[in-house]
């Protein structure tokens, strides 16, 4: 398709007579086409302001005191986001903390280890992770993961629950839902999106570099954790703070395992709700304007918080991606 | 000497095990879960689950018609509508900004955008179309998943147009094209596969998504194909019926899972080779 060949003269034939016509559509292809493109970034600006206009009853009701309450009443009307901010803030921490060690693992075998033939089908099969939607992690969580891991919990209990201080995390009934495997199942979906920035930013790295390193005797985990690293410091905290944005938002597959109650509890074991998954879960059922209102307020902060992330992960990876360029040239 | 040489070795080879196990774990859970959907699925394919609606709550039969046909109705609004908005916005980015500030500015916003939860885009057009028309629509799912789907194709038109070679243009202006025109019949044809690719990737990536869909197409239990009325859609319906205490509706959502996964599979696949013959033939 690529590689019709244009024959330039019969483009130009008629071109002459209508060159009067053309700067005026020139400028107008221009214009619209740039009309569009600054549509596009509008929309970031005009989500902010509808969230903030439909937030704003709710805001102006209760004050900083939304952020820090955790009732949550439909019936006497009393709403605060503490339940469900911790919840999105602790699923996407356990996310992350599990999502970084195995996408790192994945890189460091496309890159460094695996033979060139392996490379383009193993890439493509994580890949896959990130082409499945979030309904069908969330079916496999509830139907076939959370059963499963549930045979784990007990065992999780003696052990983990039996250390001093931190185990307090782990105790909890073995019913398989809970923050926790909200979290794992997070992190099988973040982890596409980490790995894949790390296995570019790896495969980035100047071979000089690498083999001036391996010239000096140095093995492959020395070269990584010496050369490679440090080189793409800035770009995979990039990757990290991507694989954070899409966790904090993440929807259908946290409303499915979180198990949706609305408190605060000690254990990652037991069942929480996450903002996402309360939006998802009350926002047709909330008949109060006051009730609306302050669903769409957590919609608010969810879209704050995750904006600075990806905003945050955007700006890092431009840093390599710039320091690349230079070199270059 | 010798010892801190094997030390060293050890430490290599723990750490390169590790990699090697977390990537037989990745493309083991990956595996897993394709294998459950596609089993589950396979065992509860039936014929009338193309030809009957959705089946009350509790009984046995029905199908997931309605789901289908709305699904493809809301895919359709949302290429109709992201397609053109997106090609011309990343043409823009691609042909007159390539290199400025504003069109830094704007690649930056888009890129946010791209990855912006869906559940606030949902909460977005509930704000700007839902509520101001009183009641829900397919339509404004449709839009929901356009917005969805915008960011993707700006983004590849975009990363296409930059690297079609400059020679193209410049041989097409000294012969005296308008610019309009070199774009038009020149820019875009070459990287047509490129752009098809992202419209093919985006509305893969939309197909599956529900969160923005909850307060914008809801649901419908019925046949319908009014645009302007809440409208069925699997994505939805497998929401509903997974959640659901009924085996049959949990049967059926099996049955949506792997119609999904396998249209979502094909349309990646199928932009992956096309992808990949247009590199080849360079």
């Amino acid at each position: 398709m690529t590689r019709k060949v244009v024959d330039p003269a019969a483009v130009s034939e008629n071109e002459f007579a209508k060159e009067a016509k053309s700067s005026f559509a020139d400028f107008f292809f221009r214009k619209s086409t740039g009309f569009f493109a600054l549509l596009v970034a509008m929309v970031l600006i005009a989500i902010l302001v509808s969230l903030g206009l439909e937030a704003w009853p709710a805001l102006r009701n209760f004050g900083w005191k939304f952020l820090i309450t955790t009732t949550w009443d439909p019936v006497s009307n009393q709403f605060g986001a503490l339940v469900f901010i911790t919840g999105t803030l602790v699923t996407s921490a356990i996310a992350i903390v599990l999502a970084i060690p195995v996408s790192f693992g994945i890189a460091l075998f496309i890159s460094e280890l695996s033979p060139r033939w392996l490379r383009g089908p193993i890439s493509a099969v994580i890949e896959l992770l990130a082409a499945i939607p979030s309904i069908i992690y969330g079916m496999w969580g509830l139907l076939v993961f959370a059963p499963w891991f549930g045979n784990l919990e007990p065992w999780i209990n003696d052990h983990l629950g039996a250390i001093p201080g931190v185990g307090l995390l782990f105790r909890g009934p073995p019913i398989g839902i809970g923050v926790l495997t909200a979290g794992i199942v997070l992190s099988i979906m973040i982890i596409p999106f980490i790995s894949s920035v790390m296995r570019d930013v790896f495969m980035l790295t100047p071979a000089t570099l690498k083999e001036s390193a391996y010239a000096l005797g140095g093995t492959t985990w020395e070269v990584t954790r010496f050369v490679t690293l440090p080189f793409t410091r800035t770009a995979v905290t990039g990757g990290i703070f991507l694989g954070l944005g899409r966790a904090l938002g993440e929807t259908m597959a946290v409303t499915f395992i979180i198990g949706n109650a609305n408190s605060l509890n000690s254990s990652l074991l037991l069942p929480g709700a996450s903002i996402a998954s309360v939006i998802a879960n009350e926002f047709t059922e909330a008949t109060t304007h006051l009730y609306k209102s302050s669903l769409l307020a957590l919609g608010l902060i969810l879209f704050l918080i995750t904006f600075v992330v990806l905003a945050l992960a955007k700006l890092l990876l431009l840093h390599l991606e710039s320091r690349l360029e230079g070199r270059k040239s | 000497m010798i010892r801190l040489y094997t030390r060293r070795l050890w430490i290599n080879r723990v750490n390169m095990s590790m990699a090697v196990l977390t990537t037989i774990i990745g493309v083991f859970i990956v595996g897993w879960i394709l294998w459950t959907t596609l089993h589950y699925g396979w065992s509860a394919v039936h014929p009338h689950i193309f030809t009957q609606d959705t089946p009350p709550p509790g009984s046995s039969g029905g199908g997931l018609r309605n789901a289908f046909v709305g699904s493809l109705i809301l895919l359709a609004i949302a290429v109709v509508i992201g397609t053109p908005v997106g090609v011309l916005a990343g043409t823009w980015l691609g042909e007159f900004a390539a290199k400025n500030r504003l069109g830094v500015i704007v690649r930056f916003l888009n890129d946010i955008l791209l990855s912006a939860p869906s559940i606030v885009i949902g909460l977005f057009v509930y704000a700007i179309l839902v509520n101001p028309a009183g009641h829900f629509s397919a339509f404004s799912g449709g839009v929901a998943l356009a917005l969805i789907l915008i960011p993707v194709i700006v983004r590849t038109t975009d990363e296409t147009l930059r690297l079609i070679p400059n020679s193209l243009r410049e041989a097409a202006i000294a012969l005296g094209a308008s610019y309009w025109k070199v774009v038009a019949k020149i820019t875009w044809r070459a990287a047509s596969t490129g752009i098809l690719t992202g419209v093919i990737l985006g509305t893969a990536r939309i197909s599956g998504e529900t969160a923005p869909l909850l307060f914008t197409a809801l649901n419908n239990q019925y046949y319908s194909s009014n645009i302007w009325h809440p409208i069925a859609n699997l994505p939805i319906v497998i929401f509903q019926f997974a959640m659901s205490p009924y085996s049959n509706w949990q049967q059926m959502a099996w049955v949506g899972a792997f119609v999904a996964i396998v249209f979502i599979l094909v349309l990646s696949i199928g932009a992956r080779a096309l992808f990949k013959r247009s590199h080849l033939l360079e």
